[in-house]
């Protein structure tokens, strides 16, 4: 061959790495990359369905509110609990309950996200189920909590715990009740907006549809573009407000387009957002939780 | 390497989202290419899809955990084969290389097929340098080379631009009449390239992967481009990422089902050409010789980082971009460098370090819908949180970049949420506060049905520009609790 190329091997393109590991290139040693697996994230299956119903004693539950419903949507949390105690569940709350820790998870500080995951683990201990009302906090519980402790194998082993342990609203309905038809009654046209968390961490797809579908009065229409993200995405919706209402623009237009008077989703931040950009144009669009909706039941409508 | 505007992001995307005619190219993304992935899933089965998905990343599991042992073996298959393997630990040595190769081969024409990797290395700038005159033959690659712009999507790098304008750019740099009739304007690429491949010394490509086993250069394009420069010019240069190596032409197989699938709906592109080696004795074409140059450019850092190395499983096909909403909202430069989307914002920090890019893992709703759709199943938002994990608490101060403001409210934020009775009496004194406001003469709120329609407020009002709030309501949920729920209903 003409010319002299300088000739070096792949093991000094790699030196970076090599130089970093005394003894070994870690090449040769991460035969099982720790978190490049997404294996060991994977939640506990959910209960099969039914699988309460043959039980004889109510099943116990505990309610994880979720900030936004504490602090801005306090009626969401009321009507969560009176369609959980009408459909027989024991319920609790624990009045010291705080935030999951997403927001910060989600902007990077997981130091400060572990000190209020910690607090959660530890007030969900001795329960039997956690229901969450939030799409995003319940994936944040089920399934981030394992990224979280990922490192801790303490830790870890409670975060795994509580993770079998944790259902979506719709999920525990459906999941662990069993309940095809909660009896109730709405009067009125709704379309849906499926969370993305809800969607694609808790894999929760049909169940709150088929919950509306059973609602008597009710009229479900589908929503075009229903699973793209509504843009809420929490501070990505102060940090980049210009995207952030990009998208909302075309959920606001794609929810109008349905002709429905109600818009049902599971999670509160996606209505913060998607009933903001009604309400900012004067839209008589009405944005329910799935609980508000099921909470109307027959015999309080005759 | 390729300029770098990433801190630009949040500047370059306000731009870019306003762009009526980049609304109407985008919107292509969704409608159709994501469209046409969708219709060649159903046809396959959606099973037997995730099949593929899982088996093509047990493949890529395996040679990127396995590295080292199949860049040698590909490296003594290729010099079995009569060809030649440069490794290059970044962009200057890449760039050295194919430097030394044309000034001692006296090359003064080359072409050129579509190669990711040449754009990051900046590669034409490093080769005229040498006085080599590069041409571009994809013909998106070919009107962003004109253009002197960088590629605006993975797959159609000139997406952006309109038929008008790529007549008018043909009329002002080739000299040629006006006609924005598009198969005139492909005819005309192809009569100004046609020329070029028959002058060309050198051909370089890129590579969708490389076979360990044979020795085997893989490139699959829809043109034809690929293969006059491959196999036109006396010499071809393959350059590329390390991580493109795959053990065998067996595991080739699954990836020839998954990316055009995913790229455009294709279930084979119109060219899949295999390379190995130069022309053979017996050959009645191809090069007299061939060079692959196998570049780390800051690779091997992504492959050491048990939270990164995912990112390179990545095989371009670009069905994340199609799928993002961030994305089809601000379009491709936005992102500031080579690549663009959800996995551009893993790569990019990653590859030019995250200071410099630390708005592109901030710039996402995290709604996942990429990662849904990637054919190697790539996690792409837990990266994203990975990277922004680094920029809030790196303890290496060169990837910490988080600003005073974030940290300030995170502390105040995990202080308030520590304590249920802070959390109580902050309610309370927001209320107070909201109240006080409503009385004062010069409101910083204003109302409307009993929404918060504009807060004059640092932070508060970047949510008002668009969207209406709710007011903080006189109970929390946890007050209502303890007055008419803890007895029972
Ligand atoms: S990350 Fe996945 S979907 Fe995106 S370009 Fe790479 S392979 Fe395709």
């Amino acid at each position: 061959m003409p010319g002299r190329i300088r000739a070096i091997s792949w093991s000094q393109i790699l030196s970076p790495v090599a130089a970093s590991n005394t003894t070994q290139s870690p090449l040769r040693q991460s035969r099982l990359p720790r978190s490049c697996l997404s294996a060991n994230l994977t939640p506990a299956d959910p209960a099969q369905p039914g699988e309460r119903l043959s039980s004889n004693s109510p099943p116990k539950a505990d309610l994880f509110v979720t900030c936004i419903i504490d602090q801005l949507y306090p009626q969401v949390g009321v009507s969560v609990v009176r369609v959980l105690r009408r459909l027989g569940v024991d319920l609790s709350f624990q009045e010291d309950q705080t935030c999951c820790g997403q927001p910060l998870y989600n902007a990077g500080y997981s130091k400060k996200a572990r000190t209020l995951a910690r607090r959660v683990l530890d007030t969900f201990e001795d329960s039997e189920y956690v229901v969450v009302p939030s799409g995003s906090c319940a994936a944040m519980m089920r399934v981030f909590y394992l990224d979280l402790f990922r490192d801790d194998p303490a830790m870890l082993k409670q975060a795994e715990l509580l993770s079998s342990k944790v259902y979506e609203f719709s999920q525990f309905l459906t999941s662990v009740l069993g309940a095809e038809d909660t009896g109730s009654t709405y009067s009125g046209t709704a379309t849906y907006h499926p969370s993305c968390h809800l969607l694609r961490e808790m894999k929760v797809r049909d169940e709150p549809q088929s919950l509306l579908r059973s609602v008597s009065g009710l009229e479900l229409t589908d929503l075009p573009g229903a699973e793209t993200c509504c843009g809420f995405g929490g501070a990505f919706s102060i940090k980049f407000p210009h995207i952030s209402e990009g998208m909302l623009a075309d959920k606001v237009e794609n929810v109008v387009s349905t002709g429905a008077d109600t818009l049902v989703s599971c999670d509160m931040g996606c209505l913060m957002q998607i009933g903001g950009g009604l309400s900012r144009q004067d839209s008589e669009i009405k944005v329910r939780h799935l609980a508000q909706v099921l909470d109307q039941d027959h015999s309080s409508n005759s | 390497m390729a300029d770098i505007k990433t801190k630009d992001f949040s500047k370059a995307s306000a731009v870019s989202i306003l762009d009526p005619q980049l609304r109407r190219a985008l919107r292509q993304v969704g409608t159709g290419f994501d469209a046409a992935r969708r219709a060649a899933i159903d046809e396959v089965s959606p099973k037997l899809w995730d099949e593929w998905r899982e088996e093509a990343r047990r493949i890529k599991i395996h040679s990127l955990d396995h590295l080292d042992y199949y860049l040698d073996l590909l490296e003594q298959n290729v010099t079995k084969a009569g060809g030649h393997v440069h490794f290059a630990k970044d962009a200057a040595q890449a760039n050295d290389i194919m430097a030394e190769l044309v000034r001692t081969r006296n090359i003064k024409i080359a072409t050129k097929s579509k190669s990711m990797v040449s754009e990051e290395l900046s590669l034409n700038p490093a080769l005229e340098a040498q006085g080599v005159d590069v041409y571009e033959t994809d013909l998106g690659e070919y009107i962003i080379q004109l253009a002197e712009e960088t590629p605006f999507h993975l797959v159609a790098p000139a997406l952006h631009k309109t038929k008008e304008q790529v007549a008018q750019l043909f009329t002002d740099k080739l000299g040629i009449p006006y006609n924005d009739d598009i198969n005139a304007l492909a005819a005309a690429a192809r009569l100004a390239l046609r020329e070029k491949f028959l002058q060309a010394d050198l051909g370089i490509s890129g590579a969708n992967f490389l076979v360990a086993e044979t020795g085997t250069l893989v490139i699959i394009t829809n043109e034809g481009n690929g293969r006059l420069s491959t196999s036109a010019p006396r010499i071809h240069v393959g350059i590329t990422g390390m991580e493109k190596v795959i053990p065998s032409l067996q595991d080739l197989a699954v990836f020839l089902r998954l990316l055009p699938r995913s790229a455009t709906g294709q279930r084979i592109t119109s060219y899949v050409s295999m390379i190995t080696g130069p022309r053979r004795a017996d050959d009645e074409d191809g090069p007299e010789e061939f060079h692959l140059i196998i570049v780390d450019n800051g690779r091997s850092k992504m492959l050491a980082d048990p939270d990164l190395r995912e990112a390179l499983y990545c095989i371009r096909c670009g069905a994340c971009l199609n799928i993002c909403p961030v994305y089809q909202k601000v379009g491709g430069h936005a992102y500031g460098w080579v690549y663009p989307g959800p996995i551009g914002a893993i790569v990019t920090p990653s590859l030019v370090g995250l200071k410099e890019a630390q708005d592109l893992p901030q710039a996402s709703s995290l709604c996942g819908a990429c990662r849904e759709v990637c054919p190697v199943n790539i996690n792409i938002p837990r990266m994203l949180l990975h990277l922004r994990q680094k920029s809030a608490e790196s303890p290496d101060p060169s990837e910490r970049s988080a600003g005073l403001v974030p940290n300030l409210l995170a502390e105040g934020y995990t202080r308030v949420m520590r304590s249920p009775a802070l959390l109580s009496a902050s309610h309370k004194l927001g209320r107070w506060q909201q109240n006080v406001w409503a009385a004062m003469p010069f409101f910083p709120f204003s109302k409307k049905g009993g929404m918060i329609r504009k807060a004059s407020l640092p932070l508060l009002s970047r949510w008002t520009r668009m969207r209406d709030l709710p007011e903080l309501p006189k109970e929390t949920f946890r007050d209502i609790w303890k007055k008419d729920l803890k007895e029972g209903p």
